[in-house]
């Protein structure tokens, strides 16, 4: 009798090829078109859809078996974090507020990837994209998920972290992570993934995912540190299908070139300004720093983009106009981010303050252009205002760019002294820009910007209330109403961190962990 | 030439695949940052599955790197033995 020879397992390249083109099947009583109704009205022609194929083929099995051990390791750490009383092991409350941002800002956009990417993996033709659109989709919630588990264990602990859902739809300045994301959503699929695939996944989450989580482990905060490289290794697989998709589209048809090239200028630009609260929450909110915004923004975009589109160019591609803009820009753009929270600090979800003296020395440091003549004067001047009692809160409310609906705090190209501002008539209409790149965005699609939910203008035309509240009673005040339509605490949530709860909280509780009391 | 890299998290089971990556990319530099390793290299970085394989002691599958993985640039080309990252220009 023979022997019984295990059957040799199925290699990776095989193992890809069953598990998506296998998997596939040739629709016989419905027409392609009418299945795929997305697959050609963006004017993207695909000639041959198994041309596409993941790099890594990663399989579901395969899928499931890595995400499953990664889930155990980082549930392992937040449960040990949570166990260990690990909020209080973190270098300075104020390190807490970048957490507030990251769970207002960012962990509702991972739920609408999830959405985005399930929409785009039905609408594409090809099994290959599918497969892969998929496991992007089932990441972005998990990341979701991650996120809010590690942040809630703050929640428990310190202010303005009880309503991230309410106030991302609201909020002023959330309003702008949220319209990036639900202009990629309302795109068709080929925008979408140049959008958040490529553009903002390969080109810019380094920026979020790589520098700023090593600066939370080094403020001390294992739970964002592990879900953040927990999610960025999934970045990793996101941005190959990123990348992919773009090579893959550039193939296939050399009329696809303009097109593609019209969405990385734009996604490019777009994802950089969602980028402005990462700066300042490297170089102002970090108690500890590892890098500055400026050198994060040279190490992933100069260098690792530069590196990208040198390798595009083979295709036509060229790097994206706005990367002049953004050179010009580096040097002033957390200052200027910051300072536009330190002046709207009663009106946001999170506390605010003047660096000390040797966080500006570190600020010199690191931007000897810029900072000593154009910033410190200014944060000296407002911490001795601060300290004479007139510390000062805008109570007027900023012009947004119709596009990134940011406050137009930016300043022209090459002069950090002049604010930067365009406008644009349409249909009788006057719309405002913070920039160059802003206003051809809107240009080219103007029917989409004007729908634009702007919290300023919706602030003045009354929207922006509590139901049944009346404004023309004596004594009305409608910074109040507007952050109890917010859910913002006033006098807990907001105002400076010097005097807060949380300051207060975290000196006592720290206190208490070092004495038998 | 341009410049690839491989950004891996520092812990266990990452420092016998960074010893792997080092002995196999004697051009790659390393870059170490609070939690992580960024190894940078120019044109081309390899990781060996025999490589990490002779380290641990044990078989290893390439796609295990994704646990421990936190970010990285260049083309990927991936078989059973190699993950290799690499920019055509």
């Amino acid at each position: 009798m023979d022997m019984q020879v295990a059957k040799k397992k199925l290699g990776l390249k095989e193992k890809y090829q069953v598990m998506t083109r296998g998997l596939d099947w040739e629709p016989s009583y419905q027409k392609k078109e009418d299945i795929y109704p997305y697959a050609s009205y963006e004017g993207i022609k695909i000639h041959d859809w198994d041309k596409w194929e993941d790099p890594f083929r990663l399989t579901m099995d395969a899928y499931w078996k890595y995400q499953a051990e990664k889930e155990r390791k980082l549930y392992a750490i937040i449960d040990a974090y949570a166990q260990n009383n690990g909020h209080l092991s973190v270098t300075d409350a104020r390190y807490i507020n970048t957490v507030k941002l990251f769970l207002t800002g960012v962990s509702p956009l991972e739920y609408m990837a999830h959405r985005g990417f399930a929409h785009a993996g039905r609408a594409f033709p090809g099994a290959g994209p599918r497969v892969a659109c998929l496991m992007q989709s089932l990441d972005e919630i998990r990341h979701a998920q991650t996120q809010i588990h590690a942040l809630s264990n703050y929640n428990k602990h310190y202010n303005g972290l009880h309503d991230f859902r309410h106030m991302h739809d609201r909020v002023w300045y959330l309003s702008v992570p949220k319209s990036f994301f639900d202009d990629a959503v309302t795109a068709g699929p080929f925008e979408f993934l140049v959008s958040i695939g490529f553009s903002f996944e390969y080109v810019l989450t380094n920026l979020l995912f790589v520098p700023f989580v090593s600066g939370a482990a080094y403020n001390g905060d294992m739970g964002t540190m592990t879900f953040g490289f927990s999610a960025q290794s999934d970045e990793a697989r996101h941005m190959t299908l990123g990348l992919e998709v773009i090579k893959f589209i550039l193939e296939q048809d050399p009329d696809n070139l303009p097109i593609v090239q019209r969405w990385i200028d734009k996604w490019t630009w777009r994802g950089y300004r969602v980028l402005t609260l990462v700066a300042m929450m490297m170089d102002y909110m970090l108690p500890k720093r590892t890098m500055s915004w400026k050198e994060a923004w040279e190490v992933y975009f100069e260098e690792n983009g530069g590196a990208l589109f040198k390798d595009l160019a083979r295709y036509g591609i060229k790097m994206p106009k706005c990367a002049e803009t953004i050179a010009l820009e580096k040097d002033h753009l957390s200052h200027q981010a910051w300072a536009t929270f330190y002046n709207y600090g009663a009106a946001a979800a999170f506390h605010t303050w003047v660096p000390e003296k040797e966080e500006m020395d570190w600020l010199s440091a690191k931007y000897p252009e810029s900072f000593d003549k154009y910033y410190r004067p200014r944060l000296e001047y407002w911490r001795e205002q601060a300290a004479k009692g007139n510390r000062f809160y805008n109570k007027t409310l900023p012009m947004l760019c119709q596009t990134c609906q940011i406050p137009m705090l930016f300043t022209e190209p090459g002069d950090p002294t002049k604010i930067c501002y365009r406008e644009v008539d349409y249909k009788g209409s006057k719309y405002h820009f913070c920039s160059d790149h802003c206003k051809e965005i809107f240009e080219h699609e103007p029917e989409k910007y004007v729908q634009s939910w702007l919290p300023v203008h919706q602030i003045y035309q009354g929207n922006c209330f509590p139901e049944g509240t009346d404004p023309t009673v004596e004594g009305f005040d409608p910074l109040a109403a507007v952050l109890q339509y917010y859910h913002l605490e006033f006098g807990r949530d907001n105002l400076d961190f010097e005097g807060s709860e949380d300051q207060k909280n975290f000196d006592a509780w720290r206190g208490q962990a070092t004495k038998n009391v | 030439m341009s410049t690839v890299f491989i950004a891996l998290q520092t812990n266990e089971d990452t420092r016998p695949i960074i010893e792997a990556i080092t002995a196999d990319n004697p051009h790659a530099r390393i870059n170490e940052a609070p939690a992580m390793v960024k190894i940078d290299a120019e044109g081309k970085l390899t990781v060996r599955r025999s490589s990490i394989e002779e380290r641990i002691g044990r078989d290893f599958d390439l796609q295990e790197l994704h646990i421990n993985l936190i970010s990285l640039s260049g083309n990927i080309d991936e078989t059973d033995d190699e993950l290799t990252l690499s920019w055509n220009a």
